[in-house]
């Protein structure tokens, strides 16, 4: 029995294309992109080309404004402390509570230290931004608004465009983490109001440990790691020149394969997404069915607890997730959830599938076959369930 | 992934005594939904052997939760009351071939629920519930005002004496900094206390040496006010290194009472009785020296590395201390030095 890997939204496969275009980089092209001679300059100049394809996936209109980085945590930290930095006079942030814990954490600590003031906005049952809370927390305070393009959990979309004319209107740095959009949906920031962007490598079929901040032209910027001349001053260190080979060749692929990801990926999301509800009662659906990344469903159960779920799914061969891959290791309720105020039967019962465009059409097929019984079997071992009014789902929206 | 033990495996995917028992006559439940983990155990006790003959369950939980419901069920059936209520966490722990530290709680919570079961039985209530956000480590169920009491009880300066008086930390360690924040918060009230009983004193003391009428005083001794103080906490580095346990700590002169042959002595017995308990836990010591007040050990196996090291430490010099009746510092050095 082969797996069946529903959890991209954790991480993906590297592209096998990605990873033969790194190798040549870790032999004979060994030289430091930062050298003068010739054995740096052609890593310079691939360095160069990687930064050119991250620069056609966001549609950014320089290739400088895109910074290396070793990965998405790393790129929403510069972004801020570089904001709080640049912005002496101001020392507000908002941003949302269903922010990825690489922003969560950093504001929180911010916010305990004492080195900023942070508005925590709140989102609705769909995962959409609460948008007057938004608006009453703008004020010329703010340095920078930080909120995320998806979500990570139930891929709910914000309106990113709107949401950065709103804060320009105020002065304030606009920056948003699109790890999980980035590749999966279009992005023009050319002539945007978005200053700043992060992505991450191992999101998007490229290596892990690499990632990307776009800083947009006229931008002040103060780095996080200082060292040497590279990155334009912008990011101290020695380039990972073979994993940025690898993310460039991952977004040039990312943008060739998106209309794929937008077409036969939602088709199976949504194939799967129509036959659990069908088969399974007390179950809903947890994001915006209509303004949510193509690739993910994120599933709750009433009544049963997500991990069991998990482990039975495992033994039939199929990884999905109970939500962020970075925090199933705790046990509290997702965060995203909570703000959403998901009902309590179903807090603890949500499994997030996240589909790629390495998988097929029989894995929907495996999913359907094995979840049901999986869900039942729980469900009669639940002390709730006998009690629990059985209703059957709401009419799904792609019915 | 969670790393489940074979027999963890077992139990969750083919639980024994799942569902509900008509004949029970003692039944437990503890947990909630909102919680994630619920347990409803069901027993059925003969009245006048006290044996219980049957028991099922009913759980909403995780692997753990499930497989722990089940251990339970298969560790009482056939047990006396007496029997059964001796069943403490650890041994439906073992009974599983053991939980991740993370998941401990699940084999709390069957703990938990068979004494509610038990305690229905003799028609007493046992209620087991934190007040709601207080649970700060959810490895071993220990909530804020027990950490606090433990602080201000036994002057606690460090993380790892919280772990070692309550356990709390000794798992997942996610709630190491909750720990490390209640350590500073109550360190920072007590120093409050302790300064402000220190003014007031002074102020008392000087009052009554007011001078006599008559007396001139050009530089008159009057209490000083008392210092606003900063509202913020002194940092946790602060508050350790005031620990009479750190090594910055200037220590008395050793007692004169006491030849040097006696102490070295009084040591390594110490020490020799001390080491039992390590080498249980896989680790060892050893004396090196001793250099005045200074006792220099090496540390071996488990001990090095473990994140329980500070605690090995501090043990073997409580003791050291108790016994000699003298200020000691234990130092590790060596190869294994830890800190050094
Ligand atoms: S919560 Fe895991 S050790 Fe405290």
């Amino acid at each position: 029995m082969t797996a069946i890997y529903l959890d991209n939204n954790a991480t993906t496969r590297t592209d096998p294309s990605v990873v033969e275009a790194m190798l040549p980089y870790f032999s004979e092209s060994f030289g430091n992109a930062s050298s003068a001679h010739s054995f740096g300059a052609s890593v310079g100049e691939a360095v160069k080309a990687a930064r050119q394809q991250l620069q056609a996936l966001l549609g950014a209109a320089h290739d400088h404004e895109i910074i290396y980085t070793s990965g998405g945590t790393e790129s929403d930290n510069a972004a801020i402390l570089s904001a709080l930095e640049a912005m002496p006079d101001r020392n507000e942030i908002v941003t949302s509570k269903v922010e990825h814990p690489a922003i969560l954490s950093l504001c929180e600590h911010l916010e305990k230290t004492g080195r900023a003031k942070v508005h925590f906005i709140g989102v609705d049952k769909l995962g959409q931004l609460d948008i007057e809370a938004y608006r009453a927390a703008l004020s010329d305070k703010v340095a920078i608004v930080s909120l995320m393009w998806a979500n990570n959990e139930t891929g709910t979309i914000f309106p990113i465009e709107g949401l950065a004319e709103l804060a320009k209107q105020h002065g304030a740095l606009f920056h948003t983490d699109a790890v999980q959009a980035a590749g999966k949906t279009s992005i023009v920031l050319k002539d945007s109001a978005i200053d700043m962007l992060s992505l991450s490598g191992h999101k998007l079929h490229g290596p892990k440990g690499i990632g990307a901040l776009y800083v947009k032209k006229g931008v002040r910027f103060k780095p996080l790691i200082r060292g040497g001349h590279q990155e334009r001053a912008r990011r101290g260190g020695t380039e990972n020149v073979p994993a940025i080979i690898g993310l460039g060749k991952a977004a040039e692929l990312a943008l060739a394969h998106m209309a794929e990801e937008q077409g036969r990926v939602k088709e199976m999301r949504d194939r799967l997404e129509k036959a659990v509800l069908q088969r399974v009662p007390n179950c809903l659906v947890n994001g915006d069915r209509n303004d949510r990344l193509p690739n993910t469903l994120n599933l709750a159960f009433e009544y049963v607890e997500s991990e069991a779920i998990l482990l039975h799914l495992n033994r039939a061969g199929v990884a999905a997730s109970s939500g962020s891959a970075c925090t199933s290791g705790s046990m509290e309720p997702s965060h995203v959830l909570k703000a959403m105020e998901v009902p309590e039967a179903a807090l603890h019962g949500a499994v997030r599938f996240s589909f790629s465009r390495d998988n097929q059409a029989s894995d929907v097929d495996r999913v359907i076959e094995t979840l049901p019984p999986i869900v039942e079997k729980l469900r009669e071992m639940s002390p709730f369930w006998a009690d629990a009014e059985k209703k059957t789902n709401d009419k799904p929206v792609f019915a | 992934m969670w790393d489940y033990s074979e027999k963890v495996k077992e139990h969750f995917f083919n639980p024994k005594n799942a569902g509900v028992l008509s004949t029970a006559n003692a039944v437990g439940e503890v947990g909630a939904l909102a919680c994630g983990d619920a347990l409803k155990l069901m027993l059925h006790i003969d009245p006048v052997t006290e044996i219980i003959l049957d028991a099922r369950f009913q759980a909403y939980g995780c692997g753990s939760a499930i497989a722990s419901s089940s251990a339970v069920t298969e560790l009482v059936i056939g047990k006396t009351l007496a029997q059964a209520s001796a069943i403490g966490s650890r041994d439906i722990a073992n009974h599983l071939g053991g939980l991740p530290v993370e998941k401990m709680h699940c084999a709390v919570m069957g703990y938990e629920a068979l004494q509610s079961a038990l305690a229905a039985f003799r028609g007493e209530a046992r209620r087991f519930e934190h007040e709601e956000g207080a649970l700060v480590c959810r490895c071993h169920g220990v909530d804020e005002r027990v950490i606090e009491g433990a602080i201000r009880e036994h002057q606690l300066t460090s993380v790892e004496q919280v772990t070692a008086r309550t356990m709390a930390g000794s798992g997942c360690t996610t709630c190491y900094e909750r720990i490390e924040d209640i350590l500073v918060r109550v360190t920072a009230e007590a120093l409050r206390i302790q300064e402000a009983a220190q003014i007031a004193a002074e102020a008392a003391a000087a009052q009554a040496k007011e001078p006599a009428p008559g007396t001139v005083t050009l530089l008159a001794a009057r209490p000083r006010p008392a210092q606003p103080r900063a509202e913020t906490p002194r940092p946790a580095s602060a508050v350790a290194a005031s620990s009479p346990l750190t090594p910055s700590s200037p220590l008395p002169p050793p007692s004169a009472g006491m030849t040097n042959l006696k102490k070295i002595r009084l040591i390594e017995e110490t020490i020799e009785d001390l080491r039992v308990y390590l080498r249980k836990d896989g680790g060892d010591c050893e004396l090196i020296d001793v250099d005045g007040s200074n006792v220099l050990v090496s540390l071996t196996g488990a001990c090095v590395g473990c994140q329980m090291a500070s605690v090995t430490v501090s043990g073997i010099q409580e003791r050291l201390i108790a016994k000699l009746g003298i200020p000691m510092r234990v130092i590790p050095v060596g190869r294994n030095a830890h800190g050094l």
